[in-house]
């Protein structure tokens, strides 16, 4: 058991006083037939121990993305990782050799996905799933690694796991197969958890009884909890820190509670406005007009320029720099005095 | 799973009632006169005639005909051939020649179209995969009818590697050039779809947690890719050995091997009709069953299926 963990350890470059967790000017592109499409151009985020760091945007901002390259199973091809750093403790995981990457996986970053049935192995019991990882990167029995698989059903509060392990994931419920898929995250205790959008295939009371789950598991285990997803009432109750992503760039980065009372982008305006609120009720609903830009075709300038309110001629001439607003936050938006309301 | 067996059952007997039936209407249509061709070029008495017509039931209206030959087939009594051989001893001795090349056909065609199949999915578009397209190709497109003979003439007569014919008792050696001729009718196909099969496996969303979970590529595919991966590959193979069976006619007559393929071929060419829709029966049946396990097949391999 402790072979890995020591390797990894050994690894050279490990910092203990490094951010457990560090994505500097990350890019990722997708070379296609109809072109290169940009799905992440210059991310930086950062993940310590015990935080949950939510990761924010419409669909194909390149949150789901990030996610990947930071696992390092980016599809490539087409998938590529052009720039930027991937540091755990210290160590950029891009330069690392993929047996060591390998290792890194499942040991210490893991992940969930966002639809357990299709994400689980059809043809394989959940208990053999579980315990696979036990017998590849543990070197277990396969007797022990099961008993270890029943342990960690019991976890994740599967009912009656000692029989459940021997069924297949199509014979789950949602929600208890999106459990199931956060057992095997955790299996290998690891230090990071990047949930992608765990909750979105769920009904709206399953979901709340996972994001319980995934909270109260992050706390007993101090993990970093990188929380992707596009559910701005999940974040509200969960996050710690958000960070907004627009056309694969993080435009706000703030706590939790300062982005929900004083948005400083336009876009992250945007979007708080575009929620339904009960004491709007009657109201025409604030939507952002227009649709996130196609990857192949990002918008010159700030991206968010053609659907924004506030843009004027230098939105579209000028990337707007990353403006530290207060210690914690930052938020790259040629106006964001006029947004803050300042 | 017991109630859908039962069904299953049930609708084989319909399927093979109906394709007799279709079989020996046909072979009853073709005949002009069974005992001519019976006597081959020697004249009939009017009195042997009449023997012949009642021993045959041919006085007898189409379908007192065939309400004789079922009610004898049901009772284990496939009667004779126009030969005078009983046509239960011409299959006893047939079958276990066309089993044996079909399965040797089906194991080479199968070992060679899941081996490459795997390996063109996995690379799609390198070299090896267009490689296997270009041949895949060729050899689809080569009919057995030409292939069968131009093989037995390079390989069999003027390399002189292989028997150019098998007999009866042939090893496995001497049938190999024959289920090799064979095993091109399916080795295609299967091979085709394995390697879909498999490219499509490979962007499935549980490769991709697979891959996250920190296993090595040779685990992902050899454990997750390729038991999904398989599933179609193995019905179409279960499938294949039914058509492999009755296919053999071109291959038998070619080899000169005494099988099923073989019997079928001389008794359509003498119009002997008890003979072919003896055969034809039996092979209805070997079909079903088959189609039958692969059915169930299909269920142990993928546990989403389950049948009511």
């Amino acid at each position: 058991m402790t072979d890995i963990r020591a390797h990894l350890d050994a690894l050279p470059g490990v910092d203990p006083r490094a951010p457990l967790l560090e994505v500097r000017d990350l890019h990722v592109e997708f070379r296609t037939r109809d072109g290169v499409a940009r799905a992440v151009n210059g991310v930086d985020l950062r993940l310590n121990p015990g935080e949950t760091l939510a990761v924010l945007g419409e669909s194909g901002c390149g949150k789901s993305v990030t996610a990947q390259a930071i696992m390092g199973i980016l599809d490539t091809p087409p998938g590529h990782v052009t720039r930027g750093e991937v540091r755990y403790r210290g160590v950029d995981l891009l330069r690392l050799p993929e047996a060591d990457r390998r290792k890194v996986r499942a040991n210490r970053i893991a992940m969930v996905f966002q639809d357990a049935l299709s994400a689980l192995n059809p043809v394989y019991t959940v208990g053999f799933q579980l315990a696979e990882q036990f017998r590849m990167h543990r070197g277990m029995s396969r007797k022990d690694a099961k008993q270890r698989a029943v342990e960690l059903l019991d976890q994740v509060r599967i009912p009656d796991a000692r029989r459940r392990v021997d069924d297949y994931p199509h014979q789950f419920s949602g929600g208890m197969r999106q459990r199931v898929m956060i057992a095997m995250a955790l299996a290998l205790d690891p230090e990071v958890l990047i949930a992608d959008e765990p909750t979105t295939a769920l009904d709206v009371t399953v979901q709340a009884q996972i994001m319980n789950l995934l909270a109260e598991l992050q706390q007993q285990r101090g993990m970093g909890l990188m929380l992707i997803t596009h559910d701005m009432g999940v974040v509200a109750t969960v996050a710690d820190r958000i960070a907004v992503m627009y056309a694969g760039k993080v435009v706000e980065e703030a706590p939790v509670h300062d982005i929900y009372a004083r948005p400083a982008h336009a876009y992250t305006q945007a979007l708080l406005e575009s929620i339904p609120r009960l004491d709007l009720k009657g109201r025409p609903l604030n939507v952002i007009r227009g649709l996130p830009p196609a990857l192949t075709d990002i918008p010159s300038g700030c991206a968010f320029h053609p659907r924004c309110t506030y843009a004027r001629e230098i939105c579209r001439l000028e990337p707007p720099p990353a403006y530290r607003i207060a210690p914690q936050r930052i938020a790259s938006c040629h106006f964001v005095r006029e947004v803050l309301g300042v | 799973m017991f109630r859908y067996i039962v069904r299953r059952l049930l609708q084989m007997v319909l399927t093979f009632f109906g394709a007799t039936f279709i079989v020996y209407a046909l072979m009853f249509a073709n005949v002009d006169d069974p005992l001519q061709a019976l006597a081959g070029d020697r004249p009939i008495t009017d009195s042997q005639r009449a023997v012949l017509e009642a021993r045959y039931h041919l006085d007898d209206g189409f379908f007192t005909q065939y309400w004789h030959y079922v009610s004898g087939l049901l009772t284990g009594d496939f009667g004779q051939s126009l030969t005078g051989r009983p046509i239960s001893e011409m299959l006893a001795q047939a079958w276990p020649v066309t089993v044996r090349l079909a399965l040797f056909a089906i194991v080479i065609a199968a070992v060679i179209a899941v081996g490459a199949g795997v390996l063109s999915g996995i690379r799609r578009g390198g070299a090896f995969d267009t490689a296997t397209l270009v041949l895949t190709l060729l050899v689809l497109a080569m009919p057995i009818v030409v292939l069968a003979p131009l093989a037995q003439l390079v390989f069999g007569i003027q390399l002189g590697w292989f028997p150019p014919t098998a007999t009866r008792d042939a090893n496995l050696y001497e049938l190999l050039l024959p289920a090799l001729v064979l095993g091109t009718l399916v080795v295609a196909t299967e091979l085709r779809v394995t390697r879909t099969s498999v490219a499509e496996n490979l962007r499935a969303d549980y490769v991709r947690t697979a891959r996250a979970k920190g296993l090595a590529p040779k685990r992902v595919i050899g454990v997750h890719v390729l038991r999904n991966s398989l599933i179609p590959v193995i019905t179409l193979i279960g499938v294949d050995i039914g058509a492999l069976m009755s296919g053999a006619v071109v291959t038998e007559g070619v080899f000169n091997i005494p099988g099923v393929g073989f019997n079928l071929l001389r008794g359509i060419r003498t119009e002997d009709g008890p003979l072919v829709v003896g055969f034809v029966s039996v092979l209805v049946i070997v079909f079903l069953v088959i189609n039958l396990i692969v059915d169930l097949l299909y269920a142990a391999l993928d546990p989403r299926i389950r049948y009511e």
